[in-house]
């Protein structure tokens, strides 16, 4: 029930009744951005029974993939040391 | 799609997964994740799988179809049968068993039940039909009602005559501070609902550490997300500092969609009660229309049954939906109770844990070795 997609706002067909055509992954239709304040085209909102819920903060978005590789580097740089100070047989053992 | 195959890079999921074991090592975590959308994530993309067994994901509340106890089918399907009605609802209510059939049953048998994608196409179904009464069956949480909302004072605006409400929206936040106080819930943390929280901003969650001592991670819904959430989770519970932190900050802000709480609370109100499968009543836990709105309130047009029906004795839906017992753990699952078949609602929900076991979860190795144990 709380599903909702992602979708970049393409135009704004009826300001008055706050009625904005979307791409959600190719697929354009229209939806109401009633809930939302000043909504623009090429705004990324989330849509939910066709009504945009929320605004996507593309920032936002790229910091929290940045924190999750950073995960991955720190993972790295461990291995590494924990390589480094091993002997040869442990050396084999990750695949 | 954009913000969607991202968050599924399975190299990542692999290095966030080490993490969250070395990170875990020696202790055992019980985490309840609230929401359905959040049940799916884990088993479509195996996550409980490649998780360590000391992470425990426990099934929450949060399926909006699941709660509703089956009396509500029953006075959905009354109000269908009146003469010149049109009910309308979202697709995933259809298959949901009510004491003596589901609406797609009483659509067989005769009754206009139609289904809608959105709240604003029954109001469009009203304008389209004049000359009869369009009824729509509201559920859904605080994701769902400002759509509901919004559409009744577009109704109110155009002086639409024919369309109703049958208003069945529910709040998760009474129902998680009810889930934390029976004597049987052992959690030691939430993955909290990002949609939910979207509109309700993640202060509304301050009570969990604060006077419950648990911890929560608001969390997206791809597998990436819930993955990170997980981690966030396991760090915050071992640093001995449970707090609400948001790793869906792509969506969720601390105060919510200030514009969608103001349009629920101009249309409705707090129930005293209402009961919800699972977790029995609770209080001020659910919508009504307030009494500006009661010209479109289909409770004070339409006669309705009103009775409370248990669900069928075999049925341990609401086991399930209090995390008591994991979904392959009931009697009848994936036997007498199936997709197809469904004894409760718990199987036919897109967002049901039951569905979500029997979709994607049956042939994973924890649930086979649990299954022949």
């Amino acid at each position: 029930m709380c599903l909702a997609v992602p979708a970049r706002v393409v135009e704004l067909v009826d300001e008055t009744n706050q009625i904005a055509k979307v791409d959600i992954g190719g697929v354009r239709r229209n939806i109401s951005v009633a809930l939302l304040e000043d909504v623009k085209v090429g705004d990324w909102v989330l849509v939910h029974v066709g009504f945009a819920i929320q605004k996507i903060d593309e920032e936002e978005a790229e910091q929290t993939l940045a924190l999750l590789r950073q995960l991955g580097e720190g993972e790295g740089e461990e291995f590494a040391t924990m390589l480094e100070s091993s002997d040869g047989e442990e050396k084999s053992a990750p695949s | 799609m954009r913000f969607i195959d991202e968050f599924r890079d399975s190299e990542l999921a692999k290095v966030v997964v080490r993490e969250i074991e070395r990170l875990s090592q020696g202790r055992r975590f019980r985490i309840m994740e609230i929401c359905g959308g959040h049940t799916h994530t884990i088993y479509r993309y195996g996550l409980h799988d490649v998780l360590p067994t000391n992470i425990e994901l426990v099934h929450g509340p949060g399926c909006p179809v699941c709660v509703l106890p089956m009396g509500k089918i029953d006075d959905a399907i009354s109000i269908a049968k009146h003469e010149g009605v049109i009910l309308a609802t979202f697709g995933d209510m259809m298959r949901v068993p009510g004491s003596e059939g589901s609406l797609i049953d009483a659509q067989a048998e005769g009754a206009d039940i139609r289904m809608v994608y959105s709240p604003l196409d029954a109001l469009k179904l009203a304008q389209q039909n004049p000359d009869r009464k369009v009824v729509f069956f509201a559920i859904g949480f605080e994701t769902t009602a400002p759509s509901t909302a919004v559409t009744l004072l577009q109704a109110k605006k155009l002086g639409i005559k024919n369309f109703f409400v049958f208003c069945n929206h529910v709040l998760v936040v009474p129902a998680i501070k009810a889930l934390l106080d029976a004597p049987e819930t052992q959690l030691d943390g939430f993955i909290g609902p990002g949609h939910v929280t979207t509109v309700i901003g993640s202060r509304a969650w301050e009570f969990i550490p604060r006077d419950y001592g648990k911890g929560m991670v608001v969390s997206g819904f791809e597998p990436l997300d819930m993955l990170q959430a997980i981690y966030l989770l396991v760090k915050q519970l071992i640093e001995g500092k449970p707090r609400v932190d948001v790793q869906y900050t792509r969506a969720v802000r601390p105060e919510g969609n200030l514009k969608a709480k103001e349009v629920m609370e101009r249309v409705f109100e707090l129930r005293e009660t209402f009961e919800w499968r699972g977790l029995g009543w609770i209080e001020r836990s659910a919508f009504k229309l307030r009494p500006e709105f009661a010209e479109f309130d289909a409770e004070l047009h339409f006669e309705i049954p009103n009775r409370q029906v248990s669900d069928p004795k075999v049925c341990q839906c609401g086991a399930v939906l209090r995390g008591a017992i994991l979904p392959w753990e009931c009697k009848v699952f994936g036997t007498a109770c199936t997709p197809e078949h469904p004894i409760g609602a718990c199987m036919v929900s897109s967002e049901g844990a039951c569905a979500a076991v029997y979709q994607y979860g049956r042939f994973s190795r924890k649930v086979r070795e649990l299954l022949h144990r």
